[in-house]
């Protein structure tokens, strides 16, 4: 096995992509040659990827800036649109009431109480896994998914 | 010893001394309670949060020809018809015709009266769909048109219970999870939560009903509006604290207000997953200084409020009667609470950051001289409690189920 296909060296970064596949690139073995050839390391998050339709990954990319940077150009070559730290978890400040009815509901403290005098309610999307528990749970549709 | 009229001249010459419930707390604690009383014209106190039990009256006016509406639909939400020819009463809680309700647990409830009401107030053109059997001197039997708030002749909030005195904490005891108007409580004690402003809410403030009565102006969603009525359940007679604080449900307003004077920020459609549709509502409660008794109350702390913490799971639609645990508001506030020896983390319904924006809002407005206070027309009950619905059979012999 050759180096290129070990863990990433020390200089790796992980960043958080969202990729957008036109209808007719879903059948691509994309993920398989960017780990493979790219030596990337992937972990996807939220995914949908179906026949005639256009499809989404959501995933963690972990390596050099250099193999990212590479990796990502050869996904662009199958006309995938790429979105950079993108969430698809989206907390809209004016319709949300600050009740706090979602702090109790979101698993990483993402929707937090951020300050306890005013008890106003925020949202760090860095801490965000995506996992819709606050889209079921807000009364006014304040938390949305763009997918 | 102030008085109503002297307060309002104050206010009507700029000058009259005016803080939220939650700035009094350190203002009495720091120059003293009889030198604040003297100082001091008004405190505000507000809340925001889902108000089940609230509507409106609408009047569309007369079309050519004219129609007797006996059915009438807004956003295909059924309105009541059993009034006049062109008026309708349009409740928070109606289901959207066809909702499938909780028929694929839990159900969405994505829209509804509230949310209709929340279109309205914000200017949203709204669809009237509505029908009748036709008369001799009310001969349309249908109708179908797009409105705005502005083309109908009244559009008027009409609330028969809101601003609870105080409210219960759910909890969930049981092994799944429930979903309530509380929102989803989590099994096994998985989460709590409550809903009340605590220290800024209207009722809690003037807990003896010294100040707040029929006639009451109110700031309702922005509206002046006033209070018309105790509100539905109200029941002053209950397990109160040393500082006459309830810590149970209790006391409760009617209120009404012009939905046309309304601020769309605090008139907000809800939707509680498996539960309901709702109204969440913002209101603003002013109440004067008139002695320092009705300062030291309306200076009551989080800390001196309990509220009970009841399990949804089984006590509460079996009224049992059953209460785990007082939790002071202050407790609660903290984001997580200690219950039966877990740590338990802490959801509200209530917004309290928008209360605290309601209590500077209604303030700001009394300092400009726009709001002025009433004097009540008659005091709140100070003494009932809430009736239970026997159920019995034609005999009026009680029957157990």
């Amino acid at each position: 096995m050759s180096a290129r296909l070990s863990e990433p060296s020390t200089g790796a970064v992980t960043k958080k992509l969202t990729l957008y596949f036109p209808r007719s690139e879903t059948e691509k073995p994309i993920v398989y040659h960017l780990v493979k050839d790219y030596n990337l390391v992937i972990n996807i998050f939220r995914a949908k990827v179906t026949p005639e339709e256009y499809g989404y990954l959501v995933l963690d990319v972990t390596g050099t800036e250099e193999d990212i940077r590479r990796g990502m150009d050869f996904v662009r070559t199958f006309d995938v649109r790429i979105d950079e730290s993108h969430k698809g978890v989206r907390w809209d400040r004016d319709t949300c009431v600050m009740c706090g009815n979602c702090v109790s509901h979101c698993p990483t403290g993402a929707l937090h109480v951020e300050d306890r005098r005013s008890m106003a309610v925020a949202f760090d999307s860095d801490l965000c896994v995506e996992c819709l528990a606050c889209l079921a749970n807000c009364p006014y549709g304040a938390c949305t998914s763009v997918f | 010893m102030k008085t109503y009229e002297e307060i309002n001249a104050r206010i009507e010459s700029g000058k009259a001394v005016v803080l939220t419930a939650d700035e009094i707390i350190e203002y009495v604690d720091r120059k003293g309670l009889e030198a604040a009383a003297e100082e001091v014209d008004v405190v505000t106190t507000a809340t925001f949060g889902p108000m089940c039990s609230s509507g409106c009256f609408l009047n569309f006016g007369h079309a050519v020809p004219r129609m007797r509406i006996s059915e009438a639909w807004l956003d295909d939400v059924p309105a009541y018809c059993g009034i006049a020819a062109v008026d309708v009463y349009l409740g928070a809680t109606e289901l959207r015709q066809g909702d499938p309700a909780n028929t694929y647990y839990p159900g969405e409830f994505r829209f509804g009266g509230g949310h209709v009401i929340e279109k309205l107030v914000a200017g949203e053109k709204v669809q009237l769909f509505g029908l009748s059997y036709g008369t001799d001197d009310y001969p349309r039997r249908e109708i179908r048109t797009w409105l705005t708030i502005h083309d109908l002749n009244q559009a008027v909030m009409v609330n028969p219970r809101n601003c609870y005195q105080n409210y219960n904490v759910g909890v969930n005891a049981s092994e799944r999870p429930i979903h309530t108007y509380l929102g989803l409580l989590k099994p096994n004690l998985g989460n709590i939560s409550y809903c009340s402003a605590g220290q800024l809410s209207p009722l809690l403030n003037d807990p003896l009903y010294r100040t707040i009565g029929v006639g009451t102006r109110v700031w309702l969603a922005g509206a002046q509006g006033h209070v018309y009525a105790e509100g539905t359940q109200h029941s002053p007679t209950c397990d109160r604290g040393e500082n006459d604080v309830p810590r149970e449900g209790a006391g409760t307003l009617a209120l009404t207000g012009d939905m046309k004077e309304m601020n769309p920020k605090f008139v907000r459609g809800v939707s509680l997953m498996g539960y309901g549709v709702s109204l969440a509502l913002g209101v603003g409660v002013p109440i004067p200084i008139l002695s320092p008794e009705i300062l030291k109350a309306a200076a009551v702390r989080d800390r001196d409020i309990y509220a009970p913490v009841i399990d949804y799971s089984g006590d509460y639609p079996q009224r049992t009667g059953k209460v785990l645990a007082h939790l002071s508001y202050e407790e609660l506030k903290r984001g997580e609470v200690t219950l039966q020896g877990k740590s338990v983390p802490v959801s509200s319904m209530s917004s309290y950051a928008w209360a605290l924006e309601i209590a500077h809002l209604l303030k700001d407005e009394i300092r400009r001289g726009e709001f002025l206070l009433s004097r009540p027309l008659r005091p709140l009950p100070t003494r009932q409690s809430m009736a239970s619905l026997k159920i019995r059979d034609k005999n009026r012999r009680e029957v157990t189920r």
